[in-house]
Formats: C-alpha cells, sequence, structure tokens
C-alpha cells in the first residue's frame, strides 16, 4: 500500500511549489493585484492543472517508446490523447464550417456556440450517417457466420490476426467491426424509438394533466409517483423478467417488449416535466387571455401551450435518450436486452470482455469491448454536451 | 417545533403509504405471469400431481388477495418465502424444502452495504469539496475542466468506467484486484482492497452528478442577496462562506447526497456484475435470468424500499435544517 | 477640500454579455462631502445601482470597472487590495439593500447579523453592540425594539425589517450609506415611516448618504443634491431645491412634466343612465378566505373608474370575479343592464367580446413565441371572422391606432419590443375586439414614469375617439389623479370610499384614504416634514401601521 503514500508526498511538494510560485510572482510584479489577492488554493490548482498536462505529455511520450513492454503500457494512453486531440481539431473546424455556410440562423448558433456542444453535434451527426449506411459501410453482414472464429484484433498476422478482419472476429465467426458498425443501427435505432414512445406517452399525458387539472391531474400524478418511487433499472429488470415468459408464448421478440417497458418507464419522468413547464406556461397572462377570448383546449394545447414548451422539451429529450441509450445498453450488458442475431454494443461489450486482461502484452486485442462501451459512452456524451449548452442558453443569461 | 413535527409525520406516513402501493405493484407485475409458478418450476413435461403438490406447497392455490396478504406479512416477519431454485434442487434430489429467500439474500444485502458504504466514504467528502471548489471558481479553467469530466463520466455506462478502470489499474498497472471474491471472515483490509475497484468505479459514477448538484445549489446560494451584503460588511471570505452559505446550504447539500445514495442502488446491479462482487445486485440478475421470482420480487422490494428510505431521509433532513420551518412565526 | 468623503473620476463599468464586454457606466464624476446626501436618479438600465455599488469598490459578477478611480477618504477603492476593501466596507461605507427580505440571512437572528459587522471590525464587543443595536431599533421607531432584534427574519415584517437594515448599517456608524432603492418594494404607507426613520438617523449621526431610487418625490425629501442618469451617463446634478424647480436639461425637463399630466374633467353622469358594468353586492372567497365583502360600484360610459388599494385589498379580485375567472359566491355583475353568468365559460362569445383586459405584466401577458401580427390578428379573426388581406388591414389599422408603424413591427416578436412597446400591444389585442369596456391591470406599474405616461395619454385619447369606459386598477393615486373619473377605495375586501374624483381629492375623508392620500410623496422638498409635523411626530410609524 505504498502508492497512496506516494500521492500524498506529490500533494504536499505541489503545495510546497504554489506557495513559492505565488510569493515569486509577488516579488518579482512588484506586488500586482494578480498576485497579491490570488488565494493560495488558487496558486495551488494552477500547479496541479500544470503538473497533470505535463503526467499526460509524458505518458503520450512513453507511448511512443521503441520498448515493446513500455509502448503497450501507455498504449491506450497514446490513443485516448490522439482521439482528444483529433475529436477537438474536428469540433474545431466544424465549428468554423458551421459559422461560415448556412441560415442566418444556423450561423448564429454557431458563433455562440462552445467547442464542446459543437463536438456533440459532430458526433451525433457521425453516428446518424453510420446508422443510415451501417448496410454500406460494414464490409460483413451483421449475423453472417464465417468460417474463422476468435481471430484476435489487431490484423497482424504474425499475433494471429487477419488483416481482412481488422478487429477479429468472435467466438462463432462474425466480424466484429460489421458488428459494431451495426450496433450503430440497433442500439441507436432502439433507443430513439424508444424516446419517442416514451415522449408521445408522457408529454400528451403530462400537458392534459396541466391544462385540464382536477381529478385526471391527481391521478396521473399519484400514478407517476408511485412507478417513480421504484428505481428504473431493477423495475426494468423486473418487467424484462416477466416479459421473457411472456414472449416465447405470444411469439413477438423480446425485444419489442423492452422498447415499451423502458418507454413506459421513462414516460414517468417526461410526464413530470411536461406537467412542471405545462403547469408554468398555464397560469401566464397571454393563457389566461386566451381563455376568456372563448378559445377551445385544443387551441389553447397547440397553439399557446406548446410552441413555448419546445425548448425545454428539447433538452429533456437529449436527456432521455441518453438515459434510455444506457438502460438498454446496461440491459443488454445483463443479458436481458437487445437478443442476439442483432448486433449490439452493450452485448458486445460483455461477450468480449475477457480481452481487457492481454491488453499488457497485447493491447489491440483488448480493443473490442473497450470500443464498444466507448462507442456508447462517447454518443451520451456528445449529447450531453449539447444538452448542457442548450440549457444553459435557455436559462444561464443570469448567471 | 409543533408544525416541524406534523410536517415529518406527514411525510413518514406518506412514504409507508408509497411502500404499500409500490408492493402492491410488485406482487401484481409478479402475477402477470402466464400460467402458473408452478409449471415454471419444474418445467415442461412435468406431472399433474407434482404441479398440484408444488401449488400447495407454495399456496398457489388461494385467490391472490389473500396471497397477497400473506407474501406481506412474509416479508415483515423477514420470511421472503423460498427461492425456485433451490426448491427446484431440492426437489428433484427429493429432499424436503429449499433454502428460504432471506438465507441468500442477507449475506449478500451486507456485502452490498458495505460497498455502498466505502462508496459513500469516498465519494461524499471529494465531490462535496470539488463541488464546492467548482462553485467559487466558475468560469475559471478549472470549473470547465470539471464541467467536461463530470459530464463525460455522468453520460458513461458504468461498465465502461468499470473496463477502464480494470484496464489502467488492474491490468495495466497490477495496483488492484480486478476480481471482488469477497467471503465470510476476510480480514477487514482485504476485503476493502478487494471491494476498491468496484467501489472507485460507483465513486466516478456518483460522483460526478453529486458535484454538479452540489456546484448548482451553492451558485444559487451564493448569489442570494443576503451574501451580497454579508461580503459588503466587509467580512473575510470564510466567515461569508462557514456562517452566511453553509446554514443556509445544508438542506441542499443533504438533499444532494440522499438522491445520489439513492441513484447507487441502481448503479450498484451492473457494477458487481462486472467485478463479480457477491452483492444483491448479482444476485438479483442471476435470479431475473433463471426467473427465480420469490428473490426477484424479495430483491425489487428491498431496492425499492431503500431507494423510499433515503428519498424519504432526504426530506426530512432537508425539512428540519430549515430555519424559516424551525422558527415558525 | 477637506471635507470630501468620496471622490469618483471618469468611472466607466463594463457588463459581460455572452463572450463581449459592453458598456454600462461611460465615465460618471462624483463628489460627496462629510455628511452630504446625494440622490442618484434615473429610470431602469440608468446605472444607478452598479454606480451605488462601484461607490463601496464592487462589482457584481459579470461586471466589472474598466476605467476611472474611486477615492474614498484618500484610498482608491479600484486599486486598493480585496484586505484593505474588507476594512472599510461595513465599518465606513455601509449597505442599505432593495430588498430586506432577502437580504437579511434566513438562518441567523437579527441582531446577530447586527453585531456581526461591529464584532468582526473590532469597533464594539457584541454586548456593547447589543444594547447599541437595540437603542438604534427604538431610535427607528420599531415596535418591542427590547426584543425585536432576536427574532428570524422571516418573523418580520417588510417596513420593519427595512428599517431593522438601515440600524444594521448604522452598527459601526458608518462614513457613507448607500441607500438602494430602500421603499421600491413597500406599500405607500409603510414607506412614510421608513423614509421618515432613514432621514432622522442620518441626520442625527451627520452620515453622508448616496440614496438610489427612481422615484423624484421620494428623492426630493432624502437629498441635499440630487443627479440624473440616463444610461449610463450623467444628465446633470444640482441641490434639490435648483433642480426641483429650474432644471436645465431637456431629459430632467420631461421627467419633470410627468407628474402634470391631468385629464380634463368630464361631465358628470346622467342620472338614470344604465351603466356599462354594474357590480352588485358581490362576495368571493378563495377556498376558505373570504376575500370580498359586498363590494358594489357602477361603471358608466366614456367614464375611468379608478379601484385603488394597497396590495391584499383585493382589487385585482374584483377585476377576476368582473372576467368571470373567479365567479362570485354571492351578489352579481351586469352588462349594460344584463346579469353575466358568473363563470366565463359560460358567457356567450359576444358578452367575452365586450369586456377585455390589459395586463399589468406585459412580458407575461403576450405569447412570447407569436409575432405581434398573430397576436392581434388572432382576436381580430375570432372574434369578427376577419381573414386574409382584411385582417392584415385591421391589425395595420389597430397598430396605427397605437402609434406602431405596422410595416415594422407587424412581423417582430414581442422580444424584440421595449417594455412600453410590449403594453401598447396589448392595448390593441384588447381593441381587436372592439369592446365596450377595458380593465387596466396596474399597466403602468412596471414602466418608467415617460413610457407610463405615454400609455396613460393613448388610453386617454382612445377613450376619447372609440368611447371605452376603463375599470383602471392601481396603487398608484398619481395615476389616479392623471385619468380616473370616479375613484373606489378599497382595503381588506371592502370598499371604503367611493365617488367623484375631485370629490376624493377634497377632505374630509375617510381616515384611510386620507392616510393613503397623505402618505404619496409629493415634489416639495419639505413635503414631509410637515407631514410629520402635522401627523405628529410620535405618531408616525407604529402608530399608523397598527391602526391598520
Amino acid at each position: 500500500m505504498t502508492w497512496w503514500m506516494w500521492i500524498i508526498v506529490a500533494l504536499v511538494v505541489m503545495g510546497g511549489i504554489a506557495w513559492a510560485m505565488r510569493a515569486v510572482g509577488q516579488m518579482a510584479t512588484g506586488n500586482a493585484p494578480a498576485f497579491r489577492d490570488m488565494p493560495f488554493g488558487v496558486a495551488y490548482g494552477y500547479v496541479i492543472g500544470v503538473a497533470f498536462l505535463a503526467v499526460v505529455v509524458w505518458a503520450y511520450l512513453q507511448s511512443m517508446s521503441a520498448e515493446t513492454a513500455v509502448a503497450n503500457k501507455f498504449y491506450f494512453v497514446g490513443r485516448a490523447v490522439e482521439g482528444v486531440i483529433m475529436f477537438s481539431i474536428a469540433a474545431y473546424l466544424f465549428r468554423m464550417l458551421g459559422r461560415a455556410v448556412g441560415t442566418y440562423w444556423t450561423r448564429k448558433m454557431f458563433r455562440s456556440m462552445p467547442l464542446t456542444a459543437a463536438f456533440g453535434i459532430l458526433v451525433m451527426l457521425i453516428y446518424a450517417f453510420v446508422a443510415i449506411f451501417a448496410g454500406l459501410l460494414a464490409p460483413y453482414g451483421q449475423a453472417e457466420i464465417l468460417p474463422f472464429a476468435n481471430i484476435v484484433p489487431g490484423g497482424n498476422p504474425a499475433l494471429g490476426g487477419d488483416p481482412n478482419h481488422i478487429m477479429g472476429t468472435d467466438q462463432i465467426g462474425r466480424d466484429i467491426l460489421s458488428r459494431l458498425i451495426y450496433g450503430a443501427q440497433n442500439t441507436v435505432g432502439i433507443a430513439f424509438v424508444t424516446t419517442l414512445l416514451a415522449f408521445f406517452i408522457g408529454s400528451s399525458l403530462g400537458f392534459l394533466a396541466a391544462t385540464l387539472g382536477g381529478w385526471l391531474d391527481q391521478l396521473l400524478s399519484r400514478t407517476v409517483d408511485v412507478l417513480m418511487a421504484i428505481p428504473s433499472l431493477i423495475f426494468a429488470l423486473l418487467l424484462m423478467t416477466i416479459a421473457s415468459v411472456w414472449a416465447p408464448q405470444l411469439g413477438i421478440p423480446l425485444t419489442y417488449f423492452m422498447v415499451l417497458i423502458i418507454a413506459v418507464i421513462d414516460s414517468t419522468r417526461v410526464f413530470r416535466l411536461a406537467r412542471a413547464v405545462g403547469a408554468n406556461i398555464v397560469v401566464m397572462d397571454y393563457i389566461e387571455a386566451a381563455k376568456l377570448r372563448g378559445e377551445g383546449l385544443g387551441y389553447l394545447v397547440f397553439k399557446e401551450i406548446l410552441p413555448n414548451a419546445t425548448a425545454p422539451l428539447l433538452a429533456e429529450f437529449g436527456l432521455r435518450f441518453c438515459f434510455v441509450f444506457l438502460t438498454i445498453a446496461a440491459l443488454s450488458f445483463l443479458g436481458v436486452g437487445i437478443q442476439p442475431p442483432l448486433a449490439d454494443w452493450g452485448t458486445m461489450v460483455r461477450d468480449s470482455a475477457a480481452f481487457i486482461n492481454y491488453a499488457a502484452f497485447a493491447p489491440t486485442a483488448a480493443l473490442p469491448p473497450l470500443l464498444a462501451a466507448g462507442a456508447i459512452a462517447l454518443l451520451t456524451v456528445g449529447v450531453n454536451f449539447v444538452v448542457d449548452w442548450m440549457l444553459q442558453k435557455t436559462s444561464g443569461l443570469k448567471e | 417545533m409543533d408544525t416541524v413535527l406534523r410536517i415529518i409525520l406527514q411525510r413518514l406516513a406518506l412514504g409507508l403509504v408509497t411502500l404499500l402501493v409500490v408492493s402492491i405493484v410488485i406482487f401484481v407485475a409478479v402475477n402477470l405471469l402466464p400460467g402458473d409458478f408452478a409449471e415454471l418450476i419444474l418445467g415442461q413435461g412435468s406431472t399433474p400431481e407434482a404441479v398440484a403438490s408444488i401449488r400447495r406447497d407454495l399456496g398457489l392455490d388461494q385467490p391472490m388477495v389473500a396471497r397477497y396478504f400473506q407474501w406481506l406479512s412474509g416479508m415483515v416477519t423477514g420470511d421472503l418465502g423460498t427461492s425456485f431454485a433451490q426448491l427446484n434442487f431440492q426437489t428433484n434430489l427429493g429432499g424436503a424444502g429449499g433454502v428460504t429467500v432471506i438465507e441468500q439474500i442477507a449475506p449478500r444485502f451486507s456485502n452490498t452495504l458495505f460497498l455502498a458504504g466505502v462508496t459513500a466514504m469516498i465519494a461524499v467528502p471529494i465531490s462535496l469539496i470539488l463541488g464546492v471548489l467548482a462553485a467559487l471558481y466558475r468560469n475559471s479553467a478549472f470549473d470547465k475542466a470539471t464541467n467536461i469530466f463530470t459530464l463525460s463520466s455522468v453520460s458513461s455506462p458504468e461498465f465502461f468506467m468499470a473496463y477502464l478502470l480494470i484496464l489502467f489499474l488492474a491490468v495495466l498497472n497490477p495496483i488492484l484486484p480486478s476480481l471482488s471474491n469477497i467471503y465470510d471472515g476476510m480480514a477487514f483490509s482485504d476485503r476493502l482492497n478487494k471491494s476498491l475497484l468496484p467501489a472507485l468505479t460507483l465513486t466516478l459514477v456518483v460522483m460526478a452528478q453529486m458535484m454538479r448538484m452540489t456546484r448548482a445549489a451553492i451558485i444559487n446560494l451564493l448569489a442570494s442577496p443576503y451574501i451580497e451584503m454579508a461580503r459588503l460588511k466587509g467580512i473575510s471570505p470564510i466567515r461569508v462562506i462557514v456562517r452566511h452559505a453553509l446554514p443556509n446550504a445544508l438542506a441542499p447539500i443533504i438533499t444532494v447526497i440522499a438522491l445520489n445514495l439513492a441513484y447507487l442502488i441502481t448503479g450498484v446491479v451492473v457494477v458487481e456484475v462486472v467485478f463479480v462482487y457477491p452483492g444483491i445486485g448479482q444476485l438479483f440478475v442471476d435470479s431475473v435470468k433463471i426467473r427465480d421470482i420469490p428473490v426477484v420480487q424479495a430483491c425489487c422490494l428491498i431496492f425499492a424500499a431503500a431507494y423510499i428510505l433515503l428519498n424519504l431521509t432526504a426530506d426530512i433532513l432537508a425539512i428540519i435544517s430549515n430555519p424559516r420551518l424551525r422558527h415558525p412565526k | 477640500m477637506t471635507d470630501q468623503l468620496l471622490k469618483i473620476r471618469g468611472l466607466k463599468i463594463e457588463g459581460r454579455s455572452d463572450e463581449t464586454w459592453n458598456p454600462i457606466i461611460n465615465g460618471v464624476d462624483l463628489d460627496l462631502k462629510k455628511g452630504e446626501v446625494l440622490g442618484l436618479i434615473g429610470e431602469s438600465g440608468a446605472g444607478k445601482s452598479t454606480i451605488g455599488l462601484a461607490a463601496m469598490g464592487f462589482t457584481r459578477d459579470g461586471v466589472r470597472i474598466s476605467e476611472g478611480s474611486v477615492v474614498f477618504d484618500g484610498v482608491d477603492l479600484v486599486t486598493a487590495s480585496a484586505k484593505v476593501k474588507r476594512g472599510l466596507l461595513g465599518k465606513r461605507i455601509a449597505y442599505v439593500a432593495q430588498s430586506a427580505a432577502a437580504s437579511f440571512n434566513p438562518a441567523h437572528r437579527i441582531i446577530d447579523q447586527h453585531t456581526e459587522a461591529p464584532t468582526q471590525h473590532h469597533v464594539m464587543s457584541r454586548a456593547e453592540s447589543t444594547a447599541d443595536g437595540i437603542e438604534l431599533y427604538r431610535k427607528l421607531r420599531l415596535p418591542d425594539p427590547e426584543n425585536i432584534g432576536f427574532r428570524y427574519p422571516h418573523q418580520v415584517s417588510g417596513g420593519q425589517l427595512q428599517r431593522a437594515m438601515t440600524a444594521m448599517a448604522m452598527s459601526c456608524r458608518p462614513d457613507l450609506i448607500i441607500f438602494d432603492e430602500p421603499t421600491t418594494a413597500l406599500d405607500v404607507t409603510t414607506q412614510i415611516e421608513v423614509l421618515a426613520a432613514i432621514r432622522e438617523i442620518v441626520e442625527e449621526y451627520d452620515t453622508a448618504a448616496i440614496y438610489i431610487t427612481h422615484d423624484l418625490a421620494v428623492v426630493a425629501q432624502m437629498a441635499d443634491t440630487i443627479k440624473v442618469l440616463l444610461r449610463g451617463d450623467e444628465v446633470e446634478e444640482a441641490d434639490t431645491r435648483t433642480m426641483l424647480s429650474a432644471p436645465t436639461q431637456d431629459y430632467t425637463k420631461s421627467l419633470w412634466a410627468v407628474r402634470s399630466f391631468e385629464r380634463p374633467r368630464k361631465p358628470a353622469v346622467v342620472s338614470g343612465a344604465v351603466p356599462v358594468v354594474s357590480v352588485r353586492k358581490i362576495q368571493a372567497s378563495y377556498g376558505k378566505i373570504k376575500v370580498l365583502h359586498d363590494v358594489s360600484f357602477d361603471i358608466h360610459a366614456g367614464r375611468t373608474v379608478a379601484v385603488v388599494g394597497e396590495s391584499g385589498s383585493g382589487k385585482s379580485t374584483v377585476a377576476r370575479c368582473i372576467t368571470g375567472l373567479l365567479p362570485p359566491s354571492v351578489g352579481e355583475i351586469a352588462f349594460d343592464g344584463d346579469v353575466l353568468p358568473g363563470d366565463y365559460r359560460k358567457r356567450p362569445k359576444d358578452q367575452l367580446r365586450q369586456a377585455q383586459m390589459i395586463y399589468q405584466m406585459a412580458d407575461t401577458a403576450l405569447n412570447p413565441r407569436k409575432t405581434i401580427g398573430q397576436i392581434i390578428g388572432r382576436p381580430v379573426q375570432f372574434y369578427t371572422g376577419l381573414t386574409g388581406s382584411d385582417r392584415r388591414r385591421r391589425v395595420d389599422e389597430l397598430l396605427n391606432q397605437i402609434e406602431l408603424e405596422p410595416s415594422e413591427y407587424f412581423n417582430r416578436l414581442p422580444s424584440e419590443l421595449s417594455g412600453g412597446q410590449k403594453q401598447r400591444i396589448g392595448i390593441a389585442r384588447a381593441l381587436a375586439a372592439e369592446p365596450k369596456f377595458i380593465i387596466c391591470d396596474e399597466v403602468t406599474s412596471a414602466l418608467d414614469q415617460l413610457v407610463a405616461e405615454g400609455i396613460l395619454r393613448l388610453l386617454a385619447d382612445l377613450q376619447d375617439k372609440l368611447g371605452l369606459s376603463y375599470m383602471f386598477i392601481t396603487h398608484d393615486l398619481a395615476t389616479v389623479r392623471a385619468i380616473a373619473d370616479e375613484v373606489v377605495v378599497m382595503k381588506e375586501g371592502r370598499v371604503v370610499e367611493q365617488g367623484e374624483k375631485t370629490a376624493m381629492f377634497l377632505p374630509p375623508h375617510h381616515a384611510y384614504t386620507d392616510l393613503l392620500l397623505s402618505s404619496v410623496p409629493e415634489m416639495d422638498p419639505d413635503w414631509l416634514d410637515n407631514l410629520l409635523t402635522e401627523r405628529g411626530i410620535d405618531n408616525i410609524g407604529d402608530a399608523a401601521v397598527d391602526k391598520m
């Protein structure tokens, strides 16, 4: 247990450096306000930040070491650093493109956009592209069983790889790269459909409850309270157990049940939001004016309330999508979600997880589980960046 | 104090009612199963006599309402029924009676509590400190970096975090064990060592959310006029935080902690599976796969009860720490 | 200049929006001598509060001082270290905020917050400061001064809190106090007490003060000199009497002129004429709480009835009863002699059309997602059935009536309009229904004075042209004086007094009307003195409040 002692020593040393740096700064600049009013914590923060950057640069250089053992050890750090830099550049260029072309509104939008949001939009576009054209992009079919099973990823024949299967094949001989690409279609597509369904159920009931109020509102709200008192993943697992018994009897694929179950569970959250947003709008004077004019329920909901609820609902759609996507991934990972032969990232992670143990001597072998899990993470991170920006834009002017 | 007491009693009653309704929902959901438990246990090709005998043993020949109350009273007294899997096993061997659900769940439950406890010990202090720092130095490079970091980790699936940690801390740098094979009678330090990687994974998952919520609560608080007033009275920054911000930050911070501990409950399932940690989450998933209904039912109720309890605690603590309610007009 | 206390030179302040810094204050100078009270006045967005805080060397988040100096007693607060500034704040410069309820920490007793500055700055011990606080509370005429400090802020009323905050500002006997709109959130009758208390204590300790407000009449009572600001620039500065009697700048003159707007008197109502709206002995309640008790009044064709009262008097509830949002439990409302159904949902379209409403907050009264053309066009189409180019023509006509250029505004969204313009759109939407009767709910209270006057003049013109009847709900007696023909005074859900305006503004009044009328500050620097003498100094404050 010496690693944690090293950490403590490093923190103390950095504290000393921070103190010295501030003192030197104060003397060198003749007590300029920037150094004079600098709290110790801020100086410490700078030192930690610099130290962190130094470690990252050092690790990256290690990953290009001539010694295979060292290079293997830092292989993932190296690829991660490259990935971050590449995506940052791509996001930057993408934002520049957005600022240059397009309509007045899109250009205006891109001008105020932080890099993280540009990154998020870029990721979403790439995923949409891959999902739509999966059939053209993938070299093999998602369920196509090839005669060569268990080919090691990396494409290096010396290590048991095959250049035709850059990511290798799984234990029954399906091309992993193709399954990764098809995963975009299946995992993202199913999550998207589920979210749409959850939104349709949740928001229509939510607005109805907010506009009408009374016993309907009470009934719906109390029901939702109870459903939300059960943790959603647990509830989903319970219902999936039941569905897994029903599915073969009814001859309906389990995946359909999963979509329905998750949509219903998630619609409770949408209902809460839609009702709250709706309730805030309903008390506005312009709604009162419309009511006093004698307008009907349809006009009130669709012409007066809905246009004002689009911004929060859109942000919620992003968050809900992430949540649904992660729930489905978790279910698949646990083995009760999207069923074979459909290629799916969560299932792939579970099936290939053991490869991680080879990372020390054959880093590329560990790629399939990490890529599948990373593919899930990348999309949710991207969507979350965009949502975060949208939420800040609508609420953040005061702060 | 009267009003506070009344509100707290109301909340408690509400929590109890919710738990009751949730138990009904779980019971009814399970009873939506097609056919019969008995057939499910014995599988196809079982003799009608065997089915009838199991039905009698399990009380399946009684009406649903009666069975619900039986189940509920069992739950309250700690008799969670008999596991199907064990029952099946025993029946096939011709033995009498099976292992009860409680015998299966009890040790696992304490393991899970241990894991959650370790996670909370790491996650709560770190995320509160980082959250407050991010709020104090908002819009700085530190704030932006933590924002990106927390957004990323909050939106990554738990198993991604878990495998990344395994990759870096177990495979590439063998510091911690990647398998959490915990058993009774283990030395505490060993136990801690083996639980550390799953606890760190959960920490990453929970910490991000907790930090973001703490940051938002503190920013909200620091924007209030009385903080500006305190600063305009020439009071030192530390005193402003300790005396003016902290008493009012208690309620939101308690809420943040409780909500995230409640979130741990969901996170624990996946993480236990990844690390093969013998907790209630893994038991739950295994039971789901083999359709061991009594265990699924019991686990589900335990998870829901813990979730409701934590939310209730948050509610009540927030009420107690609200000066307006503590000192009514 | 040995008694110079504060010297601000070339102060420029910027605020951040998105990534750019925009100027808020463009180079203001300010001088303050010891014991002098300076009034800073201006409309919203003039930068008064920003200057007030900058005088303490303080800026809010997202705001920065870009240039200039703020020298307080020889120390430049712009460049001074945080530590030096902390030593001055609270001890020698104190601050009184607009909202006392929000500026007291809810977690601590009032007296503990009072003693904080003296003990932290080592001016007094805790016990001394507590005793001194009680003494100050007594001087500020807070009820039960011995014990009020030991209560929590939410247990004390707004007007009392505002005085407790003044006491807190006084706790170290500072040389300078910044008052940032201390009475804006208070009702008129409460405002008087706070004003009198503040002025007395500032005089007693010979404290210099900067008094920030948008209310000219208030500043006239408080300040020795007045500085007028407009969008971050100084317009002019002079001593109070000169400024009131002989302003030199056009902007100042126009501000002063607002107060003099008054409509010519209309002929009396012909006896026996059927009133447009007749409220007959209505009672109403929210849940179990009864909020209206036997309210009756008539509104005749072409006339304006002002319903006056402080917050909680039930004046808005009357409007809700008339529109049918809250059906009265007892009594009835007649329109042109016909009794209306209590619930608006039971009223035929034509009855709904006849009575329209204009709201206080134009921001929430206009759907932010609809263009001006859609907002006005909808009632046109809904009530008259006009579509296409006919509808467009009618909308253009209405826009012309409210003095906005149709081609320019038709496609705009409400967010692209100023507050006054939005209120005009609200008027046009009401006119689109071609009503006989319009309820105006505090229509000018959210607007700056100049803009408010424009709205009042527009409403008066429209009344003359279209023969409309108005019900004006307001708490502002200046508005009543400007536009009303008849006045209904309400208090706690009852009509206290009602009659012709001219009669109402002459004595004898009902005691409450009298209090209300006399509490409205006037543009005379001696007004507060006279009033206090008249009421008897000792009587002011609690006595007046407790009666209510």
